[in-house]
């Protein structure tokens, strides 16, 4: 039985990380493709662009705080419990926060994909 | 004229594959290298928390940290061109990578139960493979067509 307070842990994990994930993508969208970048400005174009994102860096600070939320989490409960569950809850996460602040069209083809990898990334981590 | 529009969009599907298969070999195996490191220190405790500082010079755990920032890098790269809800799925190949290369390099045993799993990725992956890599803000795009901002465009 997972107790409430481990539900709030795994559930602080999964909101950050996909609030970092989100965050990570429109910085991206923002900067433009790398690999075009790259090759008509070079490298260091590129790491600059990146390195001086807003976004980007607030991106890091949600991964960082998932990363807290993990290690503060596994501290209450188990690592086979912690790590299936906020690692395929991630999945559908990101799926509904992509919907909403990304504007993805997120069809019946990417909520099956979402599930099923959800599911296969439960039973795997297990 | 059309024989190069077709070679140029050939050209960026095989980099979007190569990009996507970057983000699952690097990240499964740099989790890999790190799992081979940290198992020659066995477990970390507050009393033992200097065993830390030692895995960090540890070679694996080096390689490892260096193949994650390679993930870390492919990953922003397929983001910059596709949405997150085709990156995320579409890598999560990463997993049955990671379970083979366990299986093969540090002989952990794979259950029916981890079968099921990486059978239930596969045909996630599948799903989302196979539709437009960007759809945000109502665009759709078809397989091989990158989102490349219009100053871009030109600059290239």
């Amino acid at each position: 039985m997972i107790s409430p307070k481990t539900w709030a842990g795994i559930a602080s994990i999964v909101l950050t990380a996909s609030a970092g994930d989100v965050t990570q993508s429109r910085a991206m969208k923002e900067i433009g493709d790398l690999g075009a970048i790259r090759r008509s400005q070079g490298l260091f174009q590129v790491v600059r662009r990146v390195i001086s994102s807003p976004r980007f860096m607030l991106g890091l600070l949600f991964m960082a705080m998932s990363f807290l939320s993990l290690l503060i989490t596994l501290s209450w409960a188990d690592v086979s419990v912690v790590g299936p569950a906020s690692a395929s809850l991630t999945f559908i996460s990101n799926a509904f926060m992509a919907s909403i602040f990304l504007k993805e069209r997120v069809d019946h083809r990417r909520w099956l994909a979402a599930l099923f990898v959800a599911g296969g990334v439960a039973l795997l981590a297990r | 004229m059309l024989v190069e529009a077709r070679q140029l969009e050939a050209g960026l599907t095989l980099r979007k594959y190569l990009i996507l298969a970057a983000v699952m070999v690097f990240g499964s195996s740099g989790d890999v290298c790190l799992s081979r490191g940290m198992r020659e220190f066995g477990a970390v405790s507050r009393s033992n928390l200097h065993l830390l500082l030692n895995a960090i010079l540890n070679p694996w755990v080096i390689g490892g940290i260096c193949l994650l920032i390679l993930f870390f890098c492919s990953y922003l790269t397929a983001l910059s061109w596709a949405d997150l809800t085709y990156v995320v799925p579409a890598t999560a190949l990463s997993y049955v990578f990671m379970a083979a290369l366990a299986r093969i390099f540090l002989h952990e045993n794979v259950t029916l139960e981890h079968w099921l799993g990486i059978a239930l990725i596969t045909v996630g992956v599948g799903f989302v493979a196979t539709g437009p890599s960007l759809t945000e803000r109502g665009r759709s795009h078809s397989e091989g067509e990158m989102a490349v901002p219009k100053s871009t465009r030109s600059d290239a």
